[in-house]
């Protein structure tokens, strides 16, 4: 039987706030356990919520980014449950009136083609605290300084039929979140976490098979792996016989394999009502209308204009457009009045590779974009040329200077004198008599063994154009 | 509703009450007298009525994003009855 | 020195009569000789109310004093206090040393009142008697072997015993006003969102105001203007001025509306008790107000209206309390589970679990819509029933409560029973209306209270309703005599 494999995801996106969603606590990552958690995120009898109106506004951005309707009155609600990083014993979200309602993402599919994901809704929620499993005599240690940490819950309809178009989107999501400026992306550090449900059915039918949920996936590696591990997994059980349960399994990295979670093997009753602490949420006009003025160049509009303005091939423009930070590096490059698609093939190429092989980000890179921008120009004005423009990157890589104190400190400025080019060549031809004879009886390919004697006398220098232009005449001739 | 002895073992367990197990029914019979007065409500037509969570018609007022609260786990630790480097204590916690 | 005013206090503190130390002096003998068996107090700050009352002192010799400078006033152990045992009448914080200050707490402090102790209260302000108290009940100062009412009701016995000028006071379904009136003081429930929460433990936070319990009118204008106010910590309180409530307070009652709900004047109240709040309506007619018959048809929706709401949001509130970060821990939890559900089991009174369960009943799948979501329905009604009233009349009058002080003991088996004592207060908590309840003439010995319902927001007007009065009869004056009892 061939099977088709239906995909919502859970996104839960920590917003890059520099305090709590309820509290004005600091939400940095990595300080020492519970120093960032004060009397409002611990739960402490008598303290009250009050909310972050940047949370609110990133929220707003995400919205307005899908397309999405945004509530003019929502409301946050207790979800009810027990659990030690739960201080409170309940988490302050949002369930019927979330601040997003419906919007959507389109996609590129591998086939060129783009398919548009539906968002059923994004809403405002606190995250919890961490439970540490090292052994303290027998007991855990409880972490809160994570709690209250806002996060904005993305929620997608279940309109996914590959893993690969999970990712895909997931991937967009991620790319979206940063742009914004809402979310660090870090996943390594939790700020961006999926879950994923997952069901598989027999191609042609129409109703969804059983789905699980598989929870706190921190990697797009290991999306891929968990949801392969578990489209698997539901087919095996289907084929033999089995049924599907509903339930939360866990992505288990190291062993590569989903099991049921059983903390949460009994139905779950959140009792969740509308929080008395907190009242609803309006957003007028003018807020919202002053969110879409801050609102940044989104990647597809970007990469739409990258091809226009620049001339760019689609290739090109999307992959300068897969973060903004790029993006925008490029288009410093590009300030520097040089070609669009050089500058496009230096940034995606020669930088991207040189910052990838030492594991280095674009905004720690040794090679700014206004020297970077100075190397290209030289090529353009055929100071260098392109193969020593590579020793000229290296030098500026290693903290040499500028392009134009490397060209100089190396002399590696190019020999653009005919007369002098011309010299040289004169001295290389009556130096191969043979050579120039084999040449002339029709062996053309020897061209490349002049140029060749002549780089090596120029140590590179001579223009290229010149040096074949010469010789051609001078050996024709 | 009447509620009976596992009504309120159910009843218990998701609020996390251990009851003594002598004083469920009585627990049973109280908390059936209380929703025998709750149920009074069945009576009123609510038709169209709005749902009311809060006495004023406020909206949520918004706080700027700012860190306001200084490190104070020494003190907020200190009422705490199981704490170690800074962690708070919990039997195990199994996921 | 212990049965005076606020205000006459204030007056000869500020003249030299004598010193805020030697006042509060006073009090702290009068509260050791006489709470033992009143029990109105769960902890006593002697040392600390006495170095206040020297900063006090200084402030009045300076020529900085306030109207409230000098003070000696109890606080309901409902508002975190730093470095002070903050129970909530509960077993569960019988070791809380709050680590901060609730903003009334803050607020009083910096109004130089000087803090004698902590009051008893129903356990989790849960309950209409003050014995549901993990640390005993409180005993009637009229006669000892009747409530105080609750869940203010160490607030309301000590006001009345004159251990203290003043207290606080918080009121979820009547818990300010009910002990007012069952021990003959003033008591003032101000209009949800005029008192900041932040810090006064929460019970339900839709209904819970705190407010002042005074001898008189007068004192209670002083004390809400201390504790009213904007607080950005908490986001259900109003923004809204806070008008000089003194200032007001002798304004004529010339064609004042007063509404009586006939729904409050119905079986259920006693006779006695009845003749006492007419006769108090009476001075009002005679002081020029006029009085209009009125309806509050859903006024029967009220208790059981809220039953569903303060219950489940106490369900939540009180899900914090799990033997974690603070409070009660049972001894050597097996593990996780075991933990939550002994500490809870055990650090909980009977009366708090009762209504942890309805509340979390009333949430759970299944019978939200029938119970909850009913529930907040009909609180709009029950809302909308003020709403009317409000457009016909400036204040509603009626009995505070249907009988006066009951027995010890006498309804503690029937939780029904006794929620029906909160019947004519309750309506205002769910409507977030201001309510307060002064003495009028007693029956049998027993104190009797007028409420006095105010629109929302007009404290004032209730306050110079209730302020007139006491100008015109000296009920607020009656004292228990302490001597002749137990």
């Amino acid at each position: 039987m061939q099977w088709e494999t239906v995909i919502g995801l859970e996104i839960h996106t920590q917003l890059a706030t520099k305090s709590k969603i309820f509290s004005g606590a600091s939400t940095a990552y990595g300080a020492e356990p519970n120093t960032q958690a004060c009397i409002v995120d611990l739960g402490f009898p008598g303290v009250l919520p009050v909310l972050n109106e940047r949370a609110v506004d990133m929220a707003l951005k995400f919205g307005v980014a899908v397309g999405a309707e945004i509530a003019s009155r929502s409301v946050f609600a207790r979800k009810n449950y027990f659990y030690p990083d739960l201080p409170k014993g309940y988490q302050i979200s949002q369930f019927e009136l979330p601040i997003v309602g419906r919007g959507s993402l389109a996609i590129d599919l591998e086939d060129g083609s783009r398919k548009v994901i539906g968002i059923t809704r994004a809403h405002l929620e606190e995250d919890a605290g961490k439970s540490l499993h090292e052994d303290f005599h027998g007991m855990s240690g409880i972490d809160l300084n994570r709690t209250g940490t806002p996060l904005l819950e993305i929620v997608s309809e279940p309109d996914m039929r590959s893993i690969k178009e999970a990712v895909t989107y997931a991937r967009k999501i991620h790319q979206l979140v940063v742009y914004l400026g809402i979310c660090d992306g870090n996943m390594q550090e939790g700020s961006f976490r999926i879950d994923a449900n997952l069901s598989i059915r027999p191609f042609g039918q129409e109703a969804f098979g059983t789905r699980t949920e598989l929870k706190n996936i921190n990697s797009f590696r290991f999306m891929e792996r968990a949801l392969n591990f578990e489209r698997e997994r539901q087919i095996d059980l289907i084929e033999g016989g089995g049924k599907v349960l509903q339930e939360t399994r866990l992505y288990d990295a190291d062993r590569d394999e989903t099991r049921s979670m059983r903390s949460k093997e009994e139905a779950d009753d959140y009792r969740y009502f509308p929080d008395p602490d907190l009242l609803p949420v309006e957003i007028a006009d003018q807020r919202l209308q002053s969110v879409k003025l801050s609102m940044p160049e989104l990647p597809d509009q970007k990469r739409r204009r990258f091809e226009s303005a620049y001339s760019l091939s689609p290739a090109d423009a999307l992959m300068l457009t897969q973060s903004r930070q790029q993006a925008d590096f490029f288009e410093k490059v590009v300030g520097n009045g040089v070609d669009a698609k050089m500058a496009a093939s230096w940034v995606t190429v020669e930088l991207a590779g040189a910052l990838n092989k030492v594991g280095l980000e674009l905004p720690q890179s040794p090679v700014t974009a206004e020297r970077l921008g100075g190397l290209l120009r030289r090529i353009a004005d055929n100071t260098i040329s392109g193969k020593l423009a590579k020793q000229v990157f290296e030098a500026m890589w290693n903290g040499e200077g500028d392009a134009d104190q490397v060209i100089e400190a190396k002399g590696l400025k190019q020999i653009t004198d005919s007369a002098q080019i011309e010299t040289i060549i004169d001295k290389i031809i009556a130096d191969n008599p043979k050579q120039v004879e084999q040449f002339r009886a029709g062996k053309e390919k020897l061209l490349g063994f002049f140029v060749g004697q002549v780089m090596k006398q120029t140590q590179g220098k001579a223009n290229p154009g010149r040096v074949n232009r010469i010789l051609l005449g001078k050996l024709k001739g | 509703m009447p509620l009976d002895h596992s009504d309120v073992e159910k009843i218990a367990h998701l609020a996390r009450m251990a009851l003594d197990e002598s004083q469920i029914d009585a627990y049973a019979e109280d908390l059936s007298n209380i929703l025998g007065l709750v149920e009074q409500l069945e009576a009123a037509d609510t038709t169209d009525i709005e749902p009311m969570s809060h006495p004023l018609h406020m909206a949520q007022r918004l706080r700027f994003d700012e860190v306001t609260e200084e490190v104070r786990r020494e003190k907020n630790q200190a009422v705490a009855p199981s704490v170690e480097n800074g962690l708070y204590l919990v039997p195990k916690v199994i996921e | 020195m212990h049965s005076k005013s606020i205000v006459e206090l204030g007056a000869a503190l500020r003249a030299g009569e004598f010193s805020s130390v030697e006042l509060t002096r006073h009090f702290i003998q009068r509260i050791e000789r006489l709470d033992g068996d009143l029990n109105t107090l769960i902890t006593t700050t002697p040392e600390q109310a006495l170095v206040e009352a020297e900063s006090a002192d200084q402030a009045v010799k300076a020529g900085r004093a306030g109207v409230l400078t000098g003070i000696p006033i109890v606080q309901k152990d409902i508002f975190c206090t730093r470095g002070v045992k903050t129970s909530c009448g509960s077993k569960m914080l019988d070791s809380f040393i709050s680590p901060y200050d609730a903003t009334v707490v803050e607020r009083l402090r910096q109004a130089g009142v000087v803090c004698l102790g902590k009051t008893n209260m129903d356990e989790f302000a849960m309950g209409s008697s003050n014995e549901t108290s993990f640390y005993g009940p409180v005993r009637n100062p009229w006669d000892r072997e009747r409530v105080p009412g609750g869940s203010s009701g160490g607030s309301a016995a000590a006001v009345a015993a004159r251990l203290a000028v003043a207290a606080t006071g918080t009121d979820t379904g009547g818990s300010i006003r009910q002990p007012a009136a069952l021990c003959g003081v003033t008591g003032l429930k101000p209009t949800y969102g005029r008192v900041s929460r932040f810090g006064m433990i929460a019970f339900a936070s839709s209904l819970d105001q705190a407010g002042p319990m005074t001898r008189n009118a007068e004192d209670a204008a002083l004390l809400l203007q201390a504790m009213a106010g904007f607080d950005p910590k908490d986001s259900t309180c109003a923004n809204e001025a806070v008008p000089d409530y003194s200032s007001t307070l002798e304004d004529s009652l010339e064609g004042l509306k007063i509404g009586l709900p006939r729904e409050y004047f119905d079986a259920g109240l006693d006779p006695a008790v009845a003749t006492s709040v007419e006769a108090a309506i009476e001075v009002y007619k005679r002081l020029g107000a006029r009085v209009i018959d009125i309806s509050l048809p859903n006024s029967g929706l009220a208790v059981p209206t809220y039953y569903v709401v303060a219950p489940a949001e106490c369900s939540s509130n009180l899900s914090r309390f799990d033997g974690v970060r603070f409070g009660y821990r049972c001894k050597e939890p097996k593990d996780l589970e075991d933990l939550y559900k002994r500490s809870r089991g055990e650090g909980f009174g009977a009366e708090v679990k009762r209504r942890i369960m309805i509340g979390a009943y009333v949430l759970s799948a299944g019978y939200y819509d029938a119970y909850y979501l009913k529930a907040q329905k009909t609180r709009h009604l029950i809302s909308d029933d003020f709403k009317q009233a409000f457009e016909r009349v400036d204040v509603i009058m009626g009995p505070t409560t249907p009988t006066t002080a009951f027995g010890l003991g006498e309804k503690m088996d029937d939780p029904v029973t006794m929620y029906l004592n909160d019947i004519y207060t309750i309506a205002t908590n769910l409507a977030g209306l201001p309510g307060i309840s002064l003495p009028v003439e007693p029956v049998k010995g027993l104190p009797v209270g007028l409420q006095i319902i105010g629109n929302y927001f007009t404290e004032a007007k209730i306050l110079n309703a209730a302020h007139r009065f006491q100008q015109e009869t000296e009920w607020h004056r009656l004292k228990p005599d302490l001597s002749k009892q137990s």
